[in-house]
Parts: C-alpha cells; structure tokens; sequence
C-alpha cells in the first residue's frame, strides 16, 4: 500500500469531511494478499477480539507505561456482542503489551490482577460513532490518556479521537503524535528536522483543539523514527509533548 | 492492490515474459505492492502454515467457548472416524474434521490464520490438511497454493466484498470456499483456467448464503459452515479437474455475489437480528448470555 503525503490545515477540519476524504483513501488500498490470508490472530472476530486487543495495544503504547487503572467504555456491537467475542479482554491484554496473536490474551484478566490493575468496564452511546467503538481511559503511575478508536474490521482500527481532540490513524505506520502551542512555524520546524534526518513521511495530519488553544500534529512515517530525534522534537520551542508509537517495537 | 479481476491477473500472468509460475507472478506483483522483500514475504506465508498445523495439533477436546456454544464436536466427528461410522472416508472425513477444529479453535479463542476472516479460518487449512495427509505433497506446494488462493481471495474483496457485515456468509465462507477449491486444483495440477472454474463453482453454490450469527457471536451456525465451505470447495475443484467449465465467467460470478450482497437485508448481514438468529432458540441462548 502506497500512502500519499497530504497536508490539511483548516479550521473546520474537526467537522470531518477532509478527514473522511482521506479515510476513504487509505481504506480503498490498503488490501494486499496478507490482508487476506491473516492476521494470526486469537478468535473468535477479527473486528470484535484482534481489533480491539490491537486498540489496547495502541493505547498502551500511547500512554509509554504500565496502566495502574482502566475504564473501558464500548458502543455499540461492541457493546453488545463484546463480551461473547472477548473485546474487553483483548482490550485489557492489548493494554498489558500482548499483541492481537499473543496467545495470554484470554488470561488478561487474570494477570491484570495479578498486577493489582483496576478494570471498569461499561456501556456507552455515543452519537454517531462506528458499531464498534471503545473509548478507553487509562492511567499510569505518571500519566493519563483517553483514547475513542473504532474497529473496521478484518482487525484494523482507527483512532478517531486522543484526549478529546479528532485524530484519524492506524498504527500500522511508525507514528509521531506532537502536541504543540497552536501558532505558525511549529509543524514547518518539525518536519524540517526530520527531513534532515532523512525520515520518509508518509502522512501529516494536523488537528486542532479549539479548547485548550493548542494543535495536534500526527505524523505517519515510513521509517522507523530514532530516540534522539524525538528529544530533539521535545526540545523545540512551542512543543507541549511527544508521543511515538510503534507497532513493531 | 495488485489484481483487480481473474480475467486481469491471468492476462497479467500470460503477458509476463519472465518464464516464471504462477503463484511466482502472484507473490511478485504483491511483494511491490506491499514493499516488501522475497524472504519477507514467504516467510510470512511459511508462517501462516505453520500456525493453521498448530492449530489443530493444539485442539483440545475439552475447550468450550466463553458462551458454551461451541467446543467439542471436533473431538466427537474424530472418534466416529476413528470407529470407522462416517459415512465418508479419509480426504473428505479429514476435511471434515479439521474444518470443524480449526472453526472450534477460533471461537475458543485459539491462535488462528483469518483467511479470510476468523470466522471462516477452518475453510482453508482444512482442504489442504486434509489433502497433505491423504495425497502428500512437497510442503512448498502448499506455499504456493496459498499464495493463488490470496489472490483470488484479493479479487473477491475487490470486486465483492469478504465481509459478513457488508455482503453476507457468502461473502465469508463463500470467498473461502473458493480459495480453496482454488487452492485444491491447483495443488492437484490443475490449469490455470480450471482454477478459475473452481473458483466459479464454489462462489456460484454458495451465492445467497446469509450472514446470521446467533446471539451476534462467530460461533453458530459459523463452526459447521466451515465444514460446508470445505467439502463444497472439494466438489468445486473435482469438477473443474474433470474439465467440467462454468458457464457463467468467474469475475461475472464475484459480480453476482457483490449485487446479491447490496440487496440483502441488513437484518441477514452479521447484525444477528434475522435468519437463524431470529428464531425462538436463538433468543432463549441470546437471553439466557445476556443475564
Ligand atoms: S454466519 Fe456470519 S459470522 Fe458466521 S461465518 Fe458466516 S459470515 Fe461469518
């Protein structure tokens, strides 16, 4: 799958319709032979167990520690049939490092408390979300995230939404997730240095949150990104916070 | 996406000039599309074998799915076998059972290979587990058949759809079906175009076949259709092996199946409202998991 770089910086982005545009895009290519013939993966649904451990997955690495506590909210057939298919589970596995094929994954509640990790889970409506949507809050001893992401199936995801501002990504690419004071020059600076560094994007996506006056920047990239270059992103005047997620690390 | 249509992945194959097979074509077209290198990508298919073996060789007799619904009839069809009650023997019997434990497995929460789906993983590895045990073959032949059945499985999704949700059972255990009895007539030497009837047979006997999970769960009546996936993708490739053609074109078939998929009902594709999931024992099971 060949992604295009694209650049969306408007005020009404948070409506969605550019973010739809590009969806549809990756959506459309992304089915190769290995999306056919696989995942591996731990049944039963590919949409309802390997999805959601892999939503779980993300969101562990999002938060870059252990969880100490995790609400798991689901919607709709998620909510319905979740329990059956063992989503909150795969959620609560993904959360603790398994990956979708990792065969812990029906003992995650087990080992969760074991570790002395509190679950909620509970059922949520939300207005015009996919049928299957979690919205996870989780804690760890120094920070905390919310994450809203969809599962499409076939065991891929989206995570449409990240501390309340709209996001639109997979995680299948190595992705950087830069939070920054909402004025001009900040995504031109980032994207320079890793230009420097000769780091392929693939995607740049910008996001604003109209509440707290600051932007979102995700940056999907072909590459692997290293640990200097993403201090070197932290040092930045007018960064608030990186984040990095790899799925194969 | 590397193959649109049967009829363009074989004029694809016949304009290649680089005297390499089939599947070879196959594997190169989607090592560019996904970027990735040779020994990347058949270690990948190596590996998606070598789960399906485990898979079974894993099965255990006593495990039951988080609803009670499923577990166990792999076990009971084996011991029939084994006293020598079924009615059919050895390649049809093993597919039989192995579908049946692979489509266990999956609502037991084993590791499987989705192919195309979890729901429909038992489809595939149990026609060519089945034929491994009763006919042999090098294991790369297997390799290989998987990678002719990826990609009409690719086309399926294209041109249709391999999704419950979007084009019914059909869509599920139908797409399996047809890579496997695409699979199957390719391990047993068949032509390219016999191939491509199998295909078109297994689709065609499966065209309608709504999706209609009780209690909205991967498990009824999904673990015996994976049964009727296999043993139809067999009669699919002994037909077009014997040079029996398909009337209608395969791509025409998959175009069938996608236009049958849009007019079905919402309540027969995967929302577990209609079909099966509609009847009166259903919802007794669907009440009594819910309380
Ligand atoms: S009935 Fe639906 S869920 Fe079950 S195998 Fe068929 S398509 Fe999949």
């Amino acid at each position: 799958m060949t992604k295009i770089a694209c650049i969306l910086y408007n005020k009404n982005i948070s409506k969605g319709k550019g973010l739809q545009i590009i969806a549809d895009l990756f959506l459309g290519e992304s089915m190769n032979l290995f999306d056919i013939l696989g995942p591996i993966m731990i049944g039963p649904s590919s949409s309802h167990t390997a999805g959601a451990a892999r939503i779980g997955y993300v969101a562990r690495k999002l938060l870059g520690e252990e969880p100490i506590y995790i609400d798991i909210g689901l919607h709709g057939s998620f909510a319905a049939t979740g329990d059956g298919h063992g989503t909150p589970m795969a959620i609560v596995g993904g959360l603790l490092g398994m990956k979708p094929d990792d065969e812990r994954l029906p003992q995650s509640f087990e080992l969760a408390h074991s570790l002395g990790i509190e679950i909620i889970r509970h059922n949520i409506y939300l207005r015009e979300a996919h049928p299957n949507t979690a919205v996870l809050f989780v804690k760890g001893k120094k920070r905390q995230l919310e994450i809203q992401a969809e599962s499409l199936g076939g065991g891929t995801i989206r995570i449409c939404k990240i501390d309340g501002i709209n996001t639109n990504f997979n995680g299948d690419y190595p992705t950087l997730i830069v939070h920054n004071i909402d004025e001009p020059g900040h995504v031109a600076g980032v994207t320079a240095l890793l230009a420097k560094r000769q780091i392929n994007l693939a995607t740049v996506q910008l996001y604003r949150d109209e509440r707290g006056g600051y932007a979102v920047m995700v940056i999907e990239s072909d590459q692997r990104i290293p640990e200097d270059v993403l201090y070197e992103i932290e040092e930045m005047p007018g960064i608030i916070k990186v984040t990095y997620l790899n799925m194969d690390a | 996406m590397a193959f649109t249509s049967v009829k363009t992945l074989l004029d694809g194959y016949a304009k290649q000039d680089l005297n390499i097979e089939f599947w070879e074509y196959i594997m190169l077209e989607d090592m560019k599309d996904q970027q990735i290198s040779r020994t990347e990508s058949m270690k990948h298919v190596q590996e998606l074998m070598s789960v399906m073996k485990q898979a079974v060789q894993n099965y255990d007799a006593n495990q039951r799915s988080a609803s009670g619904l499923s577990g166990g009839d792999g076990a009971k069809f084996a011991a029939a076998q084994e006293a020598g009650h079924t009615l059919t023997s050895g390649f049809i019997a093993d597919a039989i059972r192995i579908a049946l434990t692979m489509a266990e497995c999956n609502a037991c929460m084993k590791r499987i290979v989705a192919a195309p789906t979890a729901g429909s993983c038992g489809v595939l590895p149990a026609v060519l587990l089945a034929y491994e045990s009763n006919f042999g073959a090098e294991p790369e032949a297997f390799i290989e058949a998987l990678y002719v059945a990826a990609a009409y499985g690719q086309i399926i999704a294209y041109e249709a759809s391999i999704s419950g949700a979007q084009g019914g059972c059909q869509a599920e255990i139908g797409a399996a079906s047809a890579m496997a009895a695409v699979a199957l007539t390719y391990l047993h030497g068949g032509s390219l175009e016999e191939g491509a009837n199998a295909c078109a047979f297994a689709l065609k006997n499966m065209l309608g076949l709504v999706c209609d999970p009780v209690a909205g769960l991967v498990e009824v009546p999904c673990v015996k259709r994976n049964v009727a996936g296999a043993v139809n993708a067999i009669a699919a490739a002994e037909m077009a092996l014997a040079g029996i053609q398909s009337k209608i074109p395969v791509d025409e078939v998959i175009a069938a199946m996608d236009e049958i998929g849009k007019l079905m009902d919402s309540s027969l594709r995967e929302t577990g409202k209609g079909g099966l999931a509609a009847t009166l024992t259903a919802k007794k099971i669907e009440k009594a998991l819910t309380h």
